[in-house]
């Protein structure tokens, strides 16, 4: 059984986004809504990355990552090519998305916010829900109307309950995400929320629905190395209990994760990343 | 020789690298024996008729045998005595608690009224096993005519090692399955290059593909593919199980979450298996704590302390709640950890760490304790005293109070028996778990225990793995 990552596809999505179609049969065929991969770009020196799963193709055999290009790791993945392959990717790790309909619960109203490149692994999350008979509303958050990714995609599940908000009202809405969520509670029509993108969007979504007493999932994506419960380097608080992120989640109960803390720990290492980004930043000018 | 003579040879020290200059290298701290001394020290046994020794080896090496070759000078014939019964030498003689098994019993400690003058065994057993790998004249591994069954091997640390080499050796077909990007399990993400070279692992690694072991990496069974699938889909006849104890356990204390307090494992992870140590060419960052407090009393937490002061620390301190007598360390492992500069505080436990404002660790409040009646363990129990509170300036925490089992491969598995910590359940002459064709051990049966009682239940479950498919 060699696994052998080959990229199959590579498009560019934006200026520092980018979407990867790779090889991975098990991982195609294992994996569900809400599960991620862990990766690497150099197996003797590289770093473990987690990085969620946008989409995957049994018959292809393959996955599909849409990641940014925020640190040297992303950087140097970004610069490989259709072709090569990647030295490392496990999975599919984590708890998939409990989904409304399926889970004992009846189907409802689900509003799925997904911000910039939470979008991405918002896409399998929101099929299913679709597929299990929910009324699915997406909303689609991004700085600016060239950062959106997968909206196509996002269209075809929601039809006309697509709702797109931009920071500068370059596409849809000026403004955040946050205004068309507390709008949908406030009229009542919100039987849960799933959220997924930066932390601070998760939390202001988590503040949004807490006064309407919805329920609100968020999928954290936090600093990883095994991916497999054994360093417990992606702890987070949750009801006041410490859980791991890798196998305790990746979703959790956004009105219970403290994310304060988990805004704090995402800053962990900040200095020693920036320097990393600087390095790979200079590294690739030159070619 | 007469008792009296060889009582009169003395114990031979293990040649080590400076205390000072070590404490900021990688390097191996214990430089291994010559020829000389090996055979030297090997003529130190008595060869006890009763061979007290082999009681206190979990896996029973024919001690005084193998020593009785190397004091005449057949280090190939020693070690073709410890292969008998054990799979990785290089590695036991340098990891084993000695000092708990064989040497505890060893007649010469006890007539020197020393137990540290024992007869070094382990340092032997490492200069049989290093010498053959370093000359390239280790015998190679007869295996047994192709039986065309399939074994699959989950986890690749020292209990599937030995199991899987054990299955191979008996003509099965064998497919080692490894979460991470690389095999040897707590050999390579856990214990320290400057306590075990990787090469020797590596040397291992190799050993078991050029007897025909599959190895696929990033594979984490329970999720890649179900256990269940590997027999019913992918045509193993028979699973190991033998993926550790690798659950940290943390304290529960207040601040637990900051920046700066990580479990021995991530800490270890970080600087072992991810090579974090290469600053600046590594690309998993390090936490370059000034000041370090280690929580724990085990091997697992001399090696985060040695680590610490490795990376640039200038002030380590272990804080152990019980008093040195009760460390589960090896006592070589405590002696060198002081020796580089690690400061020992006893009797001591965190109270709870302190952060600063943009949550990062600022410092750790500890208590004092003393030694009450003893407990469970046989141990005198550690009490706390109350109002002694007092505050260690650091700037991080390393929490090593041990490891639970990881529940990845029972929570996937449907029928798969645990107890009610979580670890598998087995038959005890067979190792195998309440699902026939799978077995299990090592940590994930025992909990947390030692690399030779891991080796030696890998060795128990192939033989149950070949019995039950002989049937």
């Amino acid at each position: 059984m060699q696994l052998m990552n080959r990229i199959i596809s590579k498009k560019q999505l934006s200026e520092n986004v980018f979407r990867m179609e790779i090889e991975a049969p098990l991982i195609a065929g294992e994996r569900k809504p809400g599960q991620f991969i862990i990766l690497m770009v150099d197996e003797e020196l590289g770093e473990r990355i987690p990085l969620t799963i946008a989409d995957a193709d049994t018959g292809r055999g393959t996955i599909t990552i849409i990641f940014q290009t925020v640190g040297a790791t992303t950087m140097k993945l970004a610069r490989k090519e259709v072709g090569d392959s990647l030295p490392a990717v496990l999975g599919p790790l984590g708890r998939p998305t409990s989904i409304r309909g399926l889970n004992g619960e009846k189907p409802g109203r689900v509003v799925c916010v997904g911000g910039g490149i939470g979008v991405a692994p918002m896409h399998p999350i929101a099929q299913a829900l679709k597929a299990a008979g929910n009324e699915v509303t997406i909303i689609m958050g991004a700085r600016n109307v060239g950062l959106f990714v997968m909206k196509e995609e996002m269209e075809k599940i929601a039809g006309d309950r697509l709702i797109l908000v931009t920071d500068d009202g370059s596409s849809g809405r000026k403004g955040l995400v946050t205004d068309p969520l507390k709008e949908l509670c406030e009229a009542g029509a919100v039987d849960e929320v799933i959220a997924i993108g930066p932390p601070i969007m998760m939390k202001f979504c988590a503040l949004a629905t807490k006064p309407y007493g919805v329920k609100t999932v968020a999928s954290l994506n936090t600093i990883m190395i095994d991916g497999t419960g054994m360093c417990g380097g992606c702890r987070v608080s949750v009801g006041g209990k410490t859980k791991f992120v890798c196998v305790d989640g990746p979703e959790f109960d956004a009105h219970e994760v403290d994310w304060d803390l988990m805004l704090k720990r995402m800053g962990a290492f900040k200095p020693q990343e920036s320097a990393a980004r600087e390095h790979a930043c200079n590294l690739f000018k030159g070619i | 020789m007469t008792p009296k003579e060889r009582m009169a040879i003395p114990p031979q020290a293990m040649p080590e690298q400076d205390a000072k200059a070590r404490a900021h290298n990688m390097n191996e701290v214990a430089l291994g024996y010559t020829a000389e001394m090996a055979k030297t020290e090997a003529s130190r046994c008595m060869q006890c008729p009763t061979k007290p020794c082999m009681q206190g080896c979990p896996v029973a090496i024919n001690i005084p045998g193998f020593l009785a070759k190397a004091a005449a000078g057949d280090f190939a014939g020693a070690l073709k005595i410890i292969r008998e019964t054990s799979l990785l030498p290089a590695v036991c003689g340098r990891v084993c608690p000695q000092e708990k098994q064989c040497q505890k019993f060893c007649t010469m400690g006890k007539l020197m009224k020393d137990a540290d003058k024992a007869v070094a065994i382990g340092r032997v057993e490492r200069f049989c096993a290093d010498l053959a790998r370093e000359s390239g004249t280790e015998e190679p591994v007869a295996c047994a005519p192709k039986t065309g069954k399939k074994i699959a091997v989950i986890g690749s640390g020292p209990a599937s090692i030995t199991c899987a080499a054990d299955c191979a050796k008996a003509g099965h077909s064998v497919t080692m399955f490894e979460a991470f990007h690389k095999c040897g399990g707590v050999l390579v993400y856990g214990i320290p290059e400057f306590r075990l070279p990787k090469e020797i692992v590596r040397h291992e690694i190799d050993g078991l593909r050029s007897i025909g072991v599959e190895i696929d990496t990033n594979f984490v069974v329970g999720r890649t593919r179900r256990l269940k699938d590997l027999m019913e889909k992918d045509g193993f006849d028979a699973v190991f199980v033998g993926t550790g104890a690798g659950l940290p356990k943390f304290m529960d204390i207040e601040g637990e979450n900051l920046n700066g307090v990580f479990s021995a494992n991530e800490y270890l992870t970080r600087a072992n298996l991810m090579k974090a140590y290469l600053d600046g060419e590594a690309a998993t960052p390090f936490w370059h704590g000034k000041k370090v407090a280690v929580l724990g009393g085990g091997n697992v937490a001399m090696d985060a302390s040695r680590m610490a002061l490795r990376l640039g620390a200038e002030k380590v301190y272990l804080i152990y709640r019980r008093s040195e007598a009760e460390m589960p360390a090896r006592r070589e492992e405590v002696h060198h950890a002081k020796e580089e500069g690690v400061e020992f505080h006893m009797l001591e436990n965190a109270k709870r760490i302190l952060g600063d404002d943009k949550g990062f660790v600022s410092g750790i409040e500890c208590l004092r304790y003393e030694l009450g009646e003893p407990d469970a363990s046989g141990r005198r129990s550690p009490v706390a005293i109350a109002g002694s509170e007092f505050t260690l300036d650091v700037d991080t925490v390393v929490v090593a109070v041990g490891n639970a089992s990881n529940p990845l491969i029972p929570a996937t598995t449907e029928g798969l028996e645990v107890n009610k910590r979580g670890n598998i359940v087995v038959d005890p002459e067979t190792n195998m778990t309440s699902i026939p064709g799978v077995f299990a051990g090592g940590d994930i049966v025992l909990g947390a225990a030692t690399v030779i009682l891991a080796m030696g239940e890998g060795r128990k479950a192939a033989a149950g793995i070949n019995a039950y498919l002989s049937k």
